[in-house]
Formats: C-alpha cells, sequence, structure tokens
C-alpha cells in the first residue's frame, strides 16, 4: 500500500490581518481537493450571509464563534491535508493578537515555517517578527510566500526587490534554508499549480516545495538520549520481573547492546531489550515511542534520562535560557515558578533578566528589562534539582522548558535553553 | 539504515507519548469509549503504550439507551478479550433520576443529554483526566482544542484561555475539583484512522462495512429504521446497502449509501468522498457553531 511510505510534515503559517494567509490555507486545501462538499456549502452560505460577494476561504479556518464575528484569528488552528507523498499539518497561527504566543506554540513543533509578505507593502515589521521566531525556534526551513502578485501586475522587479529586502534582513538571523516563492493565493498562482502569469520564476510550486524539502534529517541522530516517560511493570506471572523504561527517543540511534548511563544516579548498564508489543527491535530512532529493558537491576523513574556512556548531555542548575512570555502578569524576578523539561518536573527562580529583545528589530534592550506578556528575553534560572539538557540549537527537545506559575497552574513561559 | 518514520508511524508514536504522559501525570485517568472507530483505534494505541502491563485506566462507556445493538456486542467482546474494566454511565438513568429532561419531537436526541450523565460519570468515579478520541479535523471547534484540555470545576471549555502546548511539554496541572480532557490522537484525519487500522488489521464492528438494511431519508440524511426514532407519516422505509461512517447514538447517526464490504473498500470511498464524516451527524446541524456551544458546556 502506498500511503505506507508517506511522510508527515508540520508547517506554520504565519501572516498579517490582511496577508491573505487564511485564502492561502483555503486555496491549497480547496486546490488539493481536501475540503469537502458539505464543508464548501456551509461556507458559501456563511459568505452570502455576512453579504461577502466571493466565498470567503477565511471561514473554513476561523472556527471559533467569536472568531467569525470579528473576522479574525484567535488561536493557534490545526488543519490536515494530504497528497500521495506527504501528510501535512498546518499550524495556522494569527498574526496579531498574542502573535508571540500562537507563533511560537505552532513553531515549536515545525519541520518549515511559511512566511507570507503582500507584494504592495514588502518586508514589514510583522515579517522580521515572523522570521525572527522561527529562527528562534529553529525551525529547520522557510519558505518565504510573496502573495498577491495578481495586485502588482506580477513584476519580476517588485518580487527580487522584496527578496533582497528579505535577504539582506534574514542574514542577521540563524536560518540555513530560505527559499521564495511568487504566489497569489486568491487566483491560485504558483500554489499547487504553475502560473502562466510569472513566466520569468523557474523555482517550484508551494505545493511541490512542500511535498519534496528534505525533512528526514530534522531530527538529531547522533546524541542518544532517552527520557524515561513511565515504567512498566505488569506484575503477572508470565512477566513477574519484567521492568520496562517507556519513553520516546528525544535524540540518536539507540540500539540493543549499548553501553548506556542512567542520570541522574550516574549507574552504567547496558541495553537489553528494545520493546514494543510487536516485538524486539534492533534499534530505535527520535521520535519512536519504545520501551527500553536494562541489564541491570537498578532504580530508574520517571524524569531520569538513559544516555550513551561516551556522549552525555549537560547535567546543571543553573540556565541561561531564551523566554517567550504568555502571561498577561509579567514575569517576576527572583519570582519562583514551576517548570517542565523533557519528563522532568521541578521549580525554579528567575535570578536574572539580561536582556529583553525587540522582536521586531534584534534590539537588546538592557534599560527596560520588564519581560511582559509576548515579550521575549534572555534570563538566568535556578532550578531546584538538576537538569540533563542540550542547547536548544542541538536538541529541541532536551533543550526547551516551560515555566509554570505555581498558583495559577498556567503555562506562563516557554525557553530555549542556550 | 533509514532513518525515518511513516506518517501513520509518526502519529502512533505520537499518541503513545501521550498516552503515557496521562498514565504519568493523572491519579485516576478514564478512556471515554464510544465503540466507534476512533475510540477503538485509542483502545489499540493503549494496549501499544502500556504492553506488557494491561491498561492502567477503566473505559467509561457514556450509554444513551439508543444504540445500535452491534455496538454492545462489540464493546462487550472487546472488554474480555483485552481484560479492562468497564463503567457505564446511563443516560437513561439521568432522565429517571429526574436530572434532565428528555427531547420531544420527531428529531429527538439524547446527544446533548449526555454531556450531563457523562459529567455524573466522571464526578462519582473522582477521574481526574477522560481520554477521548476527538480528531481536530472532524470539526471547525475541535481543530482548535488542545492535547492536553483543561475543564474547570463545572467541566466547562474555555477556547479562549487555552493553554499553549509547546514541544513534548504537556502541562496536566490543575486544582482540586477540576479536571483534563485529553485527545491523544488529535492529529489523526480520518483517513489515517482507517490507513491505520487497515495497516494494523485491526477488527472492527459490523456496522462499518456495507450491509442490508432498513432505512429511511431524512433532511437528505438516511437514518436507520430504529423504535427510537418516531417516523413522519410521509416517511417511507426501505431497504438498502449502506455502512456507517461515525458510530453515535441511532438517532442522530446517518447512514451512508455504499458498497464498501473490505476495509480497503473503505479506505478508497474515504479518500474519494467529497462529504465529511460528520456530514451526516444532525446533531451538529443545528446550528454553525453547535459543536462549539456543546464543548464549552461539558460535551466531549
Amino acid at each position: 500500500m502506498d500511503f505506507q511510505s508517506s511522510e508527515l510534515l508540520r508547517f506554520t503559517t504565519a501572516g498579517s490581518v490582511d496577508d491573505g494567509k487564511s485564502t492561502l490555507i483555503g486555496r491549497m486545501l480547496y486546490d488539493s481537493k481536501s475540503i469537502y462538499q458539505d464543508q464548501m456549502e456551509a461556507i458559501e452560505a456563511s459568505s452570502l450571509r455576512r453579504g461577502e460577494s466571493e466565498v470567503n476561504l477565511a471561514l473554513l479556518t476561523d472556527g471559533l464563534k467569536s472568531e467569525r464575528e470579528q473576522g479574525i484569528t484567535i488561536d493557534v488552528a490545526y488543519r490536515y491535508f494530504s497528497t500521495p507523498k506527504r501528510k501535512f499539518i498546518i499550524a495556522d497561527t494569527p498574526g496579531h493578537i498574542q502573535y508571540t504566543r500562537n507563533m511560537v506554540t505552532g513553531a515549536s513543533t515545525a519541520n518549515v515555517a511559511l512566511v507570507l509578505i503582500d507584494a504592495r507593502n514588502g518586508v514589514v515589521e510583522q515579517t522580521k517578527r515572523h522570521a525572527i521566531i522561527a529562527s528562534l525556534l529553529q525551525i529547520p526551513h522557510l519558505v518565504v510566500c510573496i502573495n498577491k502578485m495578481d495586485l502588482v501586475d506580477y513584476n519580476e522587479t517588485i518580487y527580487e526587490n522584496i527578496k533582497e529586502d528579505f535577504e539582506k534582513f534574514a542574514a542577521k538571523l540563524d536560518v540555513k534554508d530560505v527559499h521564495f516563492i511568487p504566489v497569489s493565493a486568491l487566483k491560485g498562482d504558483n500554489i499547487v499549480n504553475r502560473s502562466e502569469q510569472t513566466p520569468w520564476y523557474e523555482g517550484p510550486t508551494l505545493m511541490y516545495y512542500l511535498e519534496n524539502v528534505h525533512i528526514a534529517s530534522d531530527h538529531n541522530f547522533i546524541d542518544s538520549r532517552f527520557p524515561v516517560q513511565y515504567v512498566i511493570r505488569p506484575n503477572t506471572d508470565k512477566f513477574h520481573d519484567y521492568r520496562g523504561y517507556a519513553g520516546r527517543i528525544a535524540g540518536g540511534i539507540m540500539k540493543k547492546g549499548d553501553k548506556v548511563v542512567v542520570l541522574p544516579s550516574g549507574f552504567s548498564s547496558t541495553i537489553k531489550k528494545i520493546d514494543t508489543i510487536e516485538g524486539e527491535l534492533e534499534e530505535a530512532f527520535p521520535p519512536q515511542s519504545v520501551t527500553v529493558l536494562l541489564e541491570d537491576d537498578i532504580d530508574v523513574s520517571r524524569g531520569d534520562m538513559i544516555v550513551r556512556e561516551n556522549n552525555q548531555p549537560e547535567v546543571g542548575q543553573d540556565l541561561e535560557v531564551m523566554i517567550c512570555w504568555f502571561n498577561e502578569k509579567p514575569l517576576q524576578p527572583r519570582g519562583k515558578y514551576g517548570i517542565m523539561h523533557t519528563t522532568q518536573e521541578a521549580r525554579c527562580v528567575i535570578k536574572e533578566v539580561r536582556y529583553r529583545m525587540d522582536i521586531n528589530t534584534l534590539h537588546r534592550d538592557q534599560e527596560d528589562i520588564q519581560i511582559k506578556m509576548n515579550d521575549i528575553g534572555r534570563i538566568v534560572i535556578r532550578t531546584t534539582k538538576p537538569l540533563f539538557y542540550d542547547a536548544y540549537r542541538k536538541n529541541r527537545i532536551t533543550g526547551s522548558i516551560i515555566l509554570i506559575d505555581e498558583g495559577t497552574n498556567e503555562t506562563v513561559g516557554a525557553g530555549m535553553i542556550i | 539504515m533509514d532513518y525515518h518514520l511513516n506518517h501513520l508511524r509518526e502519529l502512533e508514536s505520537e499518541s503513545i507519548f501521550i498516552l503515557r504522559e496521562v498514565a504519568a501525570q493523572f491519579e485516576n485517568p478514564v478512556l471515554m469509549f464510544s465503540g466507534g472507530k476512533d475510540s477503538i483505534l485509542m483502545v489499540y494505541l493503549a494496549q501499544k503504550a502500556f504492553y506488557p502491563a494491561r491498561i492502567p485506566f477503566p473505559l467509561l462507556h457514556v450509554d444513551t439507551g439508543h444504540n445500535f445493538k452491534e455496538t454492545i456486542e462489540y464493546r462487550d467482546a472487546m472488554v474480555e478479550r483485552i481484560g479492562a474494566r468497564l463503567i457505564v454511565g446511563s443516560v437513561q438513568e439521568a432522565i429517571d433520576k429526574g436530572m434532565v429532561t428528555e427531547e420531544k419531537g420527531f428529531n429527538a436526541s439524547r446527544n446533548s443529554l449526555q454531556t450531563v450523565a457523562l459529567l455524573e460519570a466522571l464526578e462519582q468515579g473522582k477521574y481526574d483526566a477522560a481520554l477521548g478520541g476527538a480528531r481536530r479535523d472532524e470539526e471547525k471547534a475541535r481543530a482548535k482544542e488542545r492535547f492536553f484540555s483543561h475543564r474547570d470545576e463545572f467541566g466547562q471549555w474555555d477556547p479562549k484561555n487555552q493553554r499553549p502546548e509547546l514541544w513534548n511539554l504537556f502541562n496536566g496541572k490543575k486544582q482540586f475539583g477540576e479536571h483534563f480532557r485529553i485527545f491523544p490522537i488529535s492529529n489523526w484525519t480520518e483517513l489515517d484512522v482507517w490507513q491505520y487500522l487497515a495497516m494494523e488489521k485491526v477488527e472492527l464492528p459490523s456496522l462499518y462495512f456495507a450491509h442490508k438494511r432498513k432505512v429511511f431519508e431524512r433532511d437528505g440524511t438516511l437514518l436507520a429504521d430504529s423504535e427510537f426514532i418516531p417516523k413522519k407519516p410521509h416517511e417511507e422505509v426501505k431497504e438498502m446497502m449502506v455502512r456507517c461512517r461515525t458510530i453515535g447514538d441511532v438517532t442522530c447517526t446517518g447512514v451512508w449509501q455504499s458498497n464498501a464490504t473490505t476495509i480497503e473498500g473503505i479506505i478508497e470511498e474515504v479518500a474519494t468522498t467529497r462529504m465529511t464524516e460528520r456530514g451526516g451527524r444532525t446533531d451538529d446541524k443545528r446550528s454553525e457553531t453547535s459543536m462549539e456551544d456543546r464543548k464549552k458546556t461539558g460535551y466531549f
């Protein structure tokens, strides 16, 4: 069956209110025949009721009542479509309200960031902000769609100028793979089908790009990291002494027979078996969920990490973190928060705010360092117990944390370890 | 060796991660089992997640009393086979106790009454996490749902104030009396579910496959002829080859004309269909935001 070889690609979209982001998504769903007849009929009826002349494809993604009333996207919405080659998950994030919070959320798991630029306006503040967030969150691939080409007569010079502007700006960022496409989401140019209006453009359509961009090496396959999530002890006659460590591989390849160390205890052992319901595996890799059994009977519990003897993560209680703040109550210097990191939980104190970053200019403000909702800044924290971590640049799973307000239990911040 | 997972294995791994996270973070979780393919998938994934141990939480079926008999037969056989504990929350009981009033008329459905029976069952069992098989592709309000969805002490959902979810980090912290709804298969589409069930050769209730059944048409939807649905005088019962795309209560589950008698046939049909699976659910058609409205008060 051919679906068994199809890959999963997650991408995030960001755009300002009028960039035509929802139209673009609507177009991809529509042209790839992922919109159903009853959905189409429902949005046709709503568009008519709202007195709109054309079918408003944005209504496909704006699902909540208040979103439809205000004509804006409030929260991250997840959309799905597939082609014979790949299955796609879109994290559609609003460009205005709580943009940082939503963009960061969508970006945290994405392989590709899709940035939209209105060809009439060129690179604006929001474009920069989106690119900065994509770079901070280390989204491996960036595709820049220069949209509304139909409104600038498919002018090549306009496209080239915007491209140059963006490249100049992106040189300051940590993005490796950037690609540009001239499109019109409204007319469907270069989305799924090649446009006859842009003979000067020789690159792929957006859909072709998304179907073919190389994502197989987006995971870290070098540094073995296995955060223990849950201990499986069946206590049945058949599996009397079974003690399996369940978890999802966060990095590297784990093989039967590997010499490993368990953190924090530091005890050494050997991987006896990598188990699944279908039987044993010789090796396992990210992002597989498996159960690991060790040769020696040592104490291992949730929050511990199994790593290779000769390749260990950092261990420490003092961390430098880039933090994105999500809560109306600003980050409290000297304040205490709950912290989640891989499968570990601890508490931490904010020791210092080094600077607040202006996410439109990358300027580091060391004077006004209050980190408010939707701000990003660099902080120093100290945790109540050691964490086993890597720099976020090296591993997105072992390098990320969230902070939790201990009074309300809300997730108030997301951090990337430097 | 080529280190990459196909999309079904990646979804499987994500769901197993969530299921294990629930077992680790909550004291008393429960898996909501409706007898439909999504909850069958959930039980199947839970078996994988905890193998060789048993699933470390019970199954909860909210019984409207208006079931297809095939659903109940399948449920009981499955529970027996995997050695799970089954809890049944009854809508009939909620009606008898006077907690809810039954809808009247031709389109009466116990669907919305399920919420009361569900919240009652959750409260009685003191469950702090209820696992559900809802998917984001099903319905536009569900597209905004989190994996770990916080509910206040009244079981209400506040879509505008949800906790952000990043990376692999799921915050299940709550105050006393609050609970979570957890949706491990959020990222699966209808097609993914069928492809996976086919790949894994999972046994399914006969209702999903095309069979001869007495049906009648109402508002463009085919409904199964049943003692629970009063018919209008002009509504004529005929026998047709049909199958269910979703399985809910008899009163609101539309059936589809189909000749798909095998799972491959179903995949073919789902891949080429032009109607969403909930297109046959009369409960969703009551208004543009009926799902969001029901979810806010505690429906799942």
